[in-house]
C-alpha cells in the first residue's frame, strides 16, 4: 500500500490504465464512426500512459499544449507501434482524427486526475482522491458506452442496408448521398406493414389506458390517503401485494377467460387489462402525494360547506396536478411499452399495437433494419415524452418505486 | 323493581366518560364514503387478479390443453340436392353433421330449423318431426368424431322457385351440451408431476436463482456507483442522468431486439469489434451457449434496471446533509473512509428496500428472457417455464402448476417483503 501511495508510482500506474480507457474507446468510436479496422495495442498503450503520467505531474500546463501536440504526432510517425494499432488501408483523415481525439482524451483528462500528485509519498488523501477521479472518469467512459451504443446502433442500423449491414458490421457510417432513400426501411413498414396504424392504435389505447386508471386510481388514492375507515392498512398491502403478482401468472388464465369469452384478439380486451396492471401503482403514488397536502386547505372547504367530493375535485385535484402529470406520464410508459399481454391477446394484424408490431417483424424472412426501424418507431415517441417531460418523469418513476 | 329499572341508567351514566366503542355516525359516514371510493377499484382488481389467480389454481389440477378451450360443438352444413328446375321436381335438402371434437362426446345434441315455403316434404327420417314448416330432430348423443347425415326428399313447388330456389336464411341451429375440462370434476395431479419431474424442475430453479439473485445484486451495485458518478453538479449532468435512464424508459421489445442483432455471432458489431480489437479469434454465440447465455441475460437484466436502483439511490444521496462530510473531512476521515462509513450506512434502508423489490420483481420477470433467448441455451426461469409448458407444449394445466409453484414462492417473499419494507415506508 506505501510503495502504492508514492506519486512515482501512483502516476505511472494512473497514467497506463487511462490511457488504455482512452485508446480503447477511441478505437470503439472510429470503428463505430468510419468502419475502419482500428485497434488499441496493450502494451504501447500501457507505456504512453505510464511515460505521460509522470509527464504530466512533472509540468507546468504551459507546456502540456506542446506535449499533446508532440504525443499527436508520435503515434502517426510510428504507425504501427503506436497505442492505436491502425489498418494499412486506413485514411490520413482518419488517422489524424484519431490520434488527436487519443492524445486529448488521455492529457487532458490525466492532468485533472492526477491534479495535486506529486513524485514523493502521498497523504492518504492525495492518493485516494487521485483514484477516485480516476474511477469518475472510468465510469463515465464506461456508462455513457453501455447505455448510448445499443440506441446507436440500432438508429444506425435502421438506416443502412441489408448487404451493407452483412459486409460490415462495424461500419455505421451514414451515406448521405442517399438522402431521403435513407428513411426507405420506416418508409416500406408504413406502406408495407401498416405501422402508422399501429403507431395510432398504441397511442389510443395508452392514452385511454391513462384515463381510465386515473378515473380509478383517484378516488381510491384519496379514500386511502384521508378518510379514516377499518381496514385501511390492509388494503394499502394488499394494493402492494398485488404489485408482485407477476403478469405471467395472470396472463395464462386471462388468456383462458378471453379466449372462451371471445375478448380474445380485441382492442375493448386491451382496454380492459390495461388500466387494472396499472391502477395499483398508480393509486400507490397517488396516495403517497396526496398524504403530503396539507389538510387544513381541505378542511377550510368542507368548513365551508363543500362535499366531499367537492372538496376533491376543486381543491385536491388542482394541488396535485404535477402528481397527476408524472402519474400519467409513467401509466403511459408502462402502456406503451407494455408487450406479454399484446403478445399473448393479439393475433389479428389489423389490430396490432406498436410492440405486438415489432414482435411480428422478428422473423428471418424480414431483414433486421426493419426490426430496427419498428424498435426506433417504438422507442421514439416515449424517448421525446420523456425528455421532454425529464422532471416529472424522474419524479414518477421515483414515486413508482414499487413497480419493477 | 326501582333498583332493577334504575341499573341501565347507571350504565349508560358510566358509559358516557369513557370513548365510545362504536364508531359514531360521522365516523361511519367517512367510513362508507372511503369503500365507496375504493370499490370500483376493488372490484376491478378482483376481477382482473384475484378471480384469474383462483382460475390458475383451478386449473392446475385439470387435464387441459390449448385445444380444449374451444368447447366441443356439433357443427351442421345444409344443401339442397337435386337442382329442380319446375315445379313438381324432386330435390333432397341434406345435413351434413359432425361432432367439432375428435375425442369428445357431446350429449343431447339436437338440430332445429325451418324449411322455405313451397315444399312438399316426402317420407321424414324417424329421428326428426315436422310441425309446419318447423323441423325438428332430436339426435342423441354424438362420440367424438363422430359425422352423419339426414336426408329429406321433397318436392318442390312453384313459390319455391319464385322466392329464389334456396334454402333461405334460415341457417339450421344445433344444441348439445358437452363436457367441458374447464368446468368438468375431473381432477388429475399429473401436472404438479410434471414440474417437479425430476432433473428438469432443479434446473429451472437453479436458473431462476441465479438470474434473480445476481441481476438484483448487479443492478443494485452498477446502480449505485451511477449514483456515485452524478453526485455532483456538473455542466450536463441534467442530460447525463436523462441518458442513464434510457435503457429503463425504451420499450423492452426494441432494446432486447436490439441487443440480438449486436450480439448476433455471424453480423454481429460486438463479435466484429471482439475479433478486431483481438480478444477472441472466432465469434462467440452470446444467447446460445450454455453458461453464457444465462450470464447474458443477467447482464441484460443489470442494465436495463440500474437506471431504476440509480434514481432512488440518487435521490437518497441528495437528502444526506453535506455537513457530516465536512466534519467528518476535518476528522481526517478519507474519501474511501467517507464512503464505508458515512454514505453507505446512510444509504442502507434505500438498499434493503430496493434489494427486496427488485428481487421479486426480477423473479417475476418474463418479457426479457422470453425475448432474448426465448428459453433456450439454460436460460429457461420459472416464468418462461410458464409460457413454455403452457403454449409451446400446449398444456396449459402443467403451465398453472408453474404458476402456483411462483404464487408459493411469492407469499414467502411477500412475507418478507411487509416484515422489513413496512417500516421503512411507513405502512
Amino acid at each position: 500500500m506505501s510503495i502504492l501511495r508514492r506519486g512515482a508510482v501512483t502516476a505511472p500506474i494512473l497514467g497506463a490504465l487511462w490511457m488504455l480507457v482512452v485508446t480503447t474507446s477511441v478505437a470503439v468510436v472510429i470503428s463505430f464512426a468510419t468502419g475502419e479496422a482500428i485497434r488499441p495495442s496493450l502494451g504501447w498503450s500501457l507505456l504512453y500512459g505510464a511515460v505521460a503520467g509522470v509527464i504530466v505531474i512533472r509540468l507546468s500546463a504551459a507546456w502540456m499544449g506542446v506535449l499533446a501536440a508532440l504525443a499527436t504526432l508520435a503515434p502517426l510517425a510510428l504507425a504501427g507501434t503506436g497505442p492505436l494499432v491502425m489498418g494499412e488501408d486506413m485514411g490520413g483523415v482518419a488517422r489524424i482524427a484519431a490520434a488527436i481525439l487519443a492524445a486529448a482524451g488521455a492529457l487532458g483528462p490525466l492532468h485533472r486526475i492526477l491534479d495535486g500528485v506529486h513524485l514523493g509519498a502521498l497523504t492518504r488523501h492525495e492518493f485516494e482522491n487521485a483514484v477516485i477521479r480516476f474511477l469518475t472518469g472510468l465510469g463515465y467512459v464506461v456508462f455513457t458506452a453501455l447505455v448510448v451504443i445499443p440506441f446507436y446502433v440500432m438508429v444506425m442500423t435502421s438506416l443502412k442496408s441489408q448487404q451493407a449491414l452483412l459486409q460490415n458490421p462495424l461500419d455505421f457510417t451514414i451515406d448521405f448521398a442517399r438522402g431521403w432513400d435513407l428513411f426507405r426501411s420506416y418508409h416500406e413498414l408504413v406502406r408495407d406493414f401498416d405501422f402508422a396504424a399501429y403507431m395510432w392504435t398504441s397511442f389510443h389505447v395508452s392514452v385511454l389506458t391513462v384515463i381510465i386508471t386515473l378515473l380509478f386510481a383517484i378516488p381510491g388514492a384519496y379514500a386511502v390517503a384521508r378518510l379514516r375507515f377499518r381496514g385501511r392498512a390492509a388494503l394499502v398491502r394488499s394494493i402492494l401485494l398485488i404489485y408482485m403478482v407477476p403478469m405471467i401468472v395472470l396472463a395464462l388464465p386471462i388468456y383462458i377467460a378471453f379466449s372462451l369469452t371471445g375478448l380474445r384478439n380485441s382492442l375493448l380486451g386491451i382496454v380492459m387489462i390495461y388500466p387494472v396492471t396499472t391502477i395499483p401503482v398508480a393509486l400507490y403514488m397517488l396516495q403517497g402525494y396526496f398524504r403530503g397536502l396539507p389538510a387544513e386547505v381541505e378542511e377550510a372547504g368542507l368548513m365551508d360547506g363543500l362535499s366531499r367530493l367537492a372538496v376533491i375535485w376543486k381543491i385536491t385535484l388542482p394541488l396535485s396536478l404535477p402528481a397527476l402529470a408524472s402519474v400519467s406520464l409513467y401509466v403511459f410508459m408502462i402502456a406503451w411499452n407494455e408487450f406479454l399481454l399484446a403478445f399473448m391477446l393479439l393475433d389479428d394484424p389489423s389490430k396490432f399495437t406498436l410492440t405486438r408490431g415489432v414482435a411480428m417483424l422478428n422473423s428471418s424472412e424480414i431483414p433486421r433494419q426493419h426490426l430496427m426501424a419498428g424498435s426506433v418507431m417504438a422507442t421514439v415517441p416515449i424517448m421525446v415524452l420523456f425528455l421532454g417531460l425529464e422532471r416529472f418523469m424522474t419524479k414518477g418513476l421515483a414515486a413508482g418505486s414499487v413497480k419493477g | 323493581m326501582a333498583a332493577a329499572a334504575s341499573k341501565p341508567v347507571a350504565r349508560q351514566r358510566t358509559g358516557r366518560s369513557v370513548p365510545p366503542r362504536r364508531a359514531g355516525p360521522l365516523a361511519r359516514r367517512e367510513a362508507r364514503l372511503a369503500w365507496g371510493l375504493l370499490l370500483p377499484t376493488i372490484l376491478a382488481v378482483a376481477c382482473v387478479v384475484i378471480l384469474p389467480l383462483l382460475a390458475v389454481f383451478w386449473v392446475s389440477v385439470k387435464p387441459v390443453s390449448l385445444a380444449d378451450l374451444r368447447p366441443p360443438t356439433p357443427v351442421v352444413r345444409e344443401d339442397l340436392r337435386g337442382g329442380p328446375k319446375e315445379a313438381g321436381d324432386a330435390a333432397t335438402i341434406r345435413y351434413r353433421l359432425r361432432n367439432s371434437s375428435g375425442e369428445q362426446t357431446i350429449r343431447g345434441v339436437t338440430l332445429t330449423d325451418r324449411l322455405p315455403e313451397g315444399l312438399v316434404v316426402g317420407e321424414l327420417d324417424p329421428r326428426c318431426t315436422l310441425a309446419g314448416r318447423d323441423l325438428f330432430c332430436d339426435l342423441g348423443d354424438w362420440p367424438g368424431g363422430f359425422r352423419d347425415q339426414i336426408r329429406i326428399p321433397v318436392t318442390v313447388g312453384q313459390v319455391f322457385l319464385d322466392a329464389g330456389a334456396g334454402l333461405g336464411d334460415t341457417p339450421a341451429r344445433m344444441t348439445g351440451s358437452a363436457q367441458n375440462v374447464l368446468t368438468s370434476l375431473s381432477f388429475t395431479g399429473k401436472n404438479f408431476a410434471r414440474v417437479f419431474d425430476g432433473a428438469e424442475f432443479w434446473n429451472v430453479l437453479g436458473v431462476t436463482i441465479f438470474y434473480t439473485v445476481f441481476g438484483t445484486i448487479g443492478a443494485l451495485v452498477v446502480g449505485l456507483f451511477a449514483a456515485l458518478l452524478l453526485d455532483k453538479s456538473f455542466r450536463g449532468q441534467g442530460i447525463l442522468r436523462g441518458i442513464y435512464l434510457f435503457p429503463y424508459v425504451a420499450p423492452v421489445i426494441a432494446v432486447a431486439f436490439t441487443w440480438v442483432l449486436l450480439l448476433d455471432p455471424f453480423s454481429g458489431s460486438v463479435n466484429a469489434l471482439l475479433i478486431q480489437m483481438g480478444v477472441t479469434d472466432e465469434a462467440i454465440n452470446f444467447f446460445g451457449q450454455r453458461p453464457l447465455a444465462l450470464i447474458m441475460v443477467t447482464a441484460f437484466e443489470v442494465w436495463r434496471y440500474f437506471p431504476l436502483s440509480f434514481l432512488f439511490i440518487l435521490a437518497r444521496m441528495q437528502a444526506i446533509d453535506a455537513d457530516m462530510y465536512e466534519a467528518a473531512d476535518m476528522d481526517g476521515a478519507s474519501p474511501f473512509q467517507q464512503f464505508w462509513y458515512l454514505s453507505l450506512p446512510m444509504l442502507l434502508g434505500i438498499l434493503s428496500v430496493l434489494f427486496l423489490l427488485r428481487f421479486i420483481w426480477t423473479f417475476n420477470k418474463f418479457d426479457d428472457i422470453f425475448l432474448l433467448t426465448g428459453g433456450n441455451a439454460g436460460t429457461r426461469t420459472l416464468t418462461v417455464n410458464v409460457y413454455e409448458q403452457a403454449f409451446a407444449v400446449s398444456n396449459i394445466g402443467a403451465g398453472a402448476a408453474v404458476a402456483v409453484v411462483i404464487f408459493a414462492c411469492l407469499l414467502v417473499f411477500s412475507y418478507f417483503f411487509f416484515r422489513y419494507i413496512s417500516r421503512e415506508e411507513g405502512l
